[in-house]
């Protein structure tokens, strides 16, 4: 269907006048703007040295969290791995040697270097073992030694755990009807068993 | 002999080394301003604030690869950045950086004193830099450092006019050719009689051509990276493009020093540099004052770089041919009437001010008249199917 003629707005060149015309003062408005620039403080950010404030949703390195006896969370349902678009997980489970849930990964590998960093594996987790850290600049020699396994991300859990940007996210809202709850309840928007205001 | 000889070897090595030194401290200022201008840090890595960058790129220059491409005319090649250096170094030869006298016996602070024709001799070198342009896109035998290279002449002969024609008014006034003569006028006379002030159009016109002779911002088509590459330096590595870019430094250098002769007034400053100001060291002040003057001009020019875009090639050839030429000639004619009749110089001023001012009416006008004339807007095309 063409574009109706009354939706169409044609935009005029504006009027020039005498002092536009000049051109002069035109450009010492110009120069005005660009000393001004000169003054104001640079955006840069020396990286090494200092380094960015992230975003607390910011979507870096995997890491697969710990319960609080410090067995892996992970329950080897297969709902990342699933929802994943560029199936960089793999997961073997098995029988959990526990009393408290059926199975448990006995090999959680994620290749680094295929993932796209896009976080629905952390949206699909029931139990919230999976989460994406505030990492970002990772780096490796081999394509091997990007492929991290279950300790090397237990591992992951253990270095950012306490280091303030990557706090275990369930300590922040409910993520799913599976996942813990560990937001006091003071702290809460809603209460936890209704649905979000905007959804009543 | 020798002692003849000495005090001229001494001046140009100083000039030289001043020259090539103020070049390398330009690029390094050059890209540290830019980055304050845009908001960013510039340089920081190498040595105190970036101090050492520009030594750090001059090593990078010299040890990187120095590819000369098959295809191409290796004579010519060759020349084309040796030219670019040598015609801009050569220009110096006449420019004053300093007081001079009359007197033979004394300390001249410019190579060749008492050229008569110290002007002529500046143009004429300083078109010959084209040369290097043209040699160097025409040798590179690639479409787009020839198409470079033809633009850069176009420009170069279509500004060469408003450039000249906009100093002859100051020639007139001075009746002297001569650089020396030229400050030495404006520094007898006073402040109020700076080029500048009685002749205010002149010194834009000769600024704005002067950039374009340059093939500075905002009048760099040459070598505009968008639809040209590289423009005639696209086939250049190493030293061979450093020399370019030197050639083109070094302009800009002659550029500010010849508008700080002509205009304001070289090293005369009310109060501190007078003609008759003999205080101890004066010398030293006066070629200061001509460097401030100078270094100023050059941050000017920065400053501009930054701030207007580049002029799309029909906008530059009619900036020159429509607007600069016949401006530089009314006020020529101008300058002309003041000299026979003995008029007041403030009128030189008025005058060049209503010209400006009218040239703007006109120019506004034909663009009121371009805006009213009936558009016929385009019929919709169909999208699709309907």
């Amino acid at each position: 269907m063409p574009i109706d003629q009354k939706d169409i707005t044609w935009v005029e060149q504006p009027n020039i006048g005498l002092w536009e015309s000049m051109y002069l003062p035109a450009i010492a408005q110009g120069l005005v703007t660009t000393i001004r620039h000169v003054f104001q403080k640079p955006v840069t950010e020396q990286y090494p040295e200092e380094r960015p404030q992230l975003p607390l949703n910011y979507r870096g390195v995997h890491r697969l969290n710990r319960d609080e006896q410090g067995r892996v969370k992970c329950v080897a349902c297969m709902l990342c791995a699933t929802a994943c678009p560029a199936h960089c997980i793999d997961i073997i489970g098995a029988d959990a040697p526990w009393e408290d849930r059926d199975k448990y990964p006995t090999k959680f590998d994620i290749d680094e270097l295929r993932c796209i960093y896009c976080g629905m594996c952390e949206e699909a987790c029931p139990v919230d073992a999976i989460e994406l850290t505030s990492i970002f600049d990772l780096t490796g020699l081999t394509r091997k030694e990007m492929i991290f396994d279950k300790d090397k991300l237990l591992s992951v859990y253990d270095e950012t755990v306490d280091d303030g940007k990557d706090p275990a996210r369930t300590t922040r809202g409910v993520l799913g009807p599976a996942s813990e709850n560990l937001v006091p309840p003071e702290r809460l928007a809603w209460p936890i068993d209704e649905l979000p205001p905007s959804e009543q | 002999m020798i002692e003849t000889v000495l005090p001229w070897l001494v001046k140009i090595a100083i000039v030289m080394g001043t020259v090539l030194t103020a070049c390398a401290f330009l690029i390094y200022v050059e890209r540290k301003l830019s980055a304050y201008m845009q908001d960013r840090m510039g340089p920081n890595r190498v040595g105190p604030f970036g101090l050492l960058q520009s030594l750090a790129d001059g090593l990078k220059f010299i040890l990187k690869e120095d590819v000369i491409p098959r295809h191409c005319d290796r004579f010519l090649f060759l020349l084309a950045p040796a030219l670019a250096v040598l015609t801009t170094m050569l220009a110096f030869a006449v420019v004053p950086f300093g007081p001079t006298s009359e007197n033979p016996d004394e300390w001249q602070f410019v190579i060749a004193p008492n050229i008569d024709i110290g002007i002529v001799f500046v143009f004429a070198v300083g078109s010959l830099a084209v040369y290097s342009i043209i040699l160097g896109g025409w040798s590179s035998n690639n479409k787009y450092s020839m198409l470079g290279a033809l633009r850069a002449s176009a420009q170069v002969i279509s500004y060469e006019i408003p450039l000249a024609t906009s100093v002859l008014g100051v020639v007139l006034l001075t009746s002297s050719l001569n650089l020396e003569d030229i400050i030495h006028f404006q520094a007898d006379n006073g402040f109020w009689y700076w080029n500048v002030w009685t002749q205010p159009l002149a010194a834009l016109i000769f600024m704005t051509s002067a950039l374009a002779e340059a093939n500075r911002m905002p009048f760099d088509l040459p070598e505009c990276e968008q639809e040209l590459i590289g423009g005639y330096h696209t086939e250049y590595s190493a030293m061979k493009f450093a020399m370019f870019f030197l050639g083109e430094y070094t302009h800009v250098i002659t550029i500010s020093f010849l508008v700080s002769v002509l205009f304001l007034g070289g090293w005369h400053f009310p109060w501190i540099a007078e003609p008759a100001s003999n205080y101890s060291a004066a010398w030293a002040v006066k070629v200061g004052v001509l460097a401030a003057k100078v270094a100023m001009l050059i941050i000017f020019i920065m400053l501009i770089r930054w701030t207007i875009p580049r002029f799309r090639f029909d906008q530059l050839m009619g900036l020159a041919w429509k607007g600069l030429v016949p401006l530089s000639f009314f006020n020529l004619v101008l300058v002309l009437f003041v000299k026979q009749f003995n008029w007041p110089l403030w009128i030189v001023t008025v005058g060049s001010l209503l010209l400006l001012i009218g040239a703007a009416a006109l120019n506004g006008m034909l663009v009121q008249r371009r805006l009213r004339a009936p558009v016929i807007h385009p019929a919709t095309p169909a999208l699709g199917p309907s």
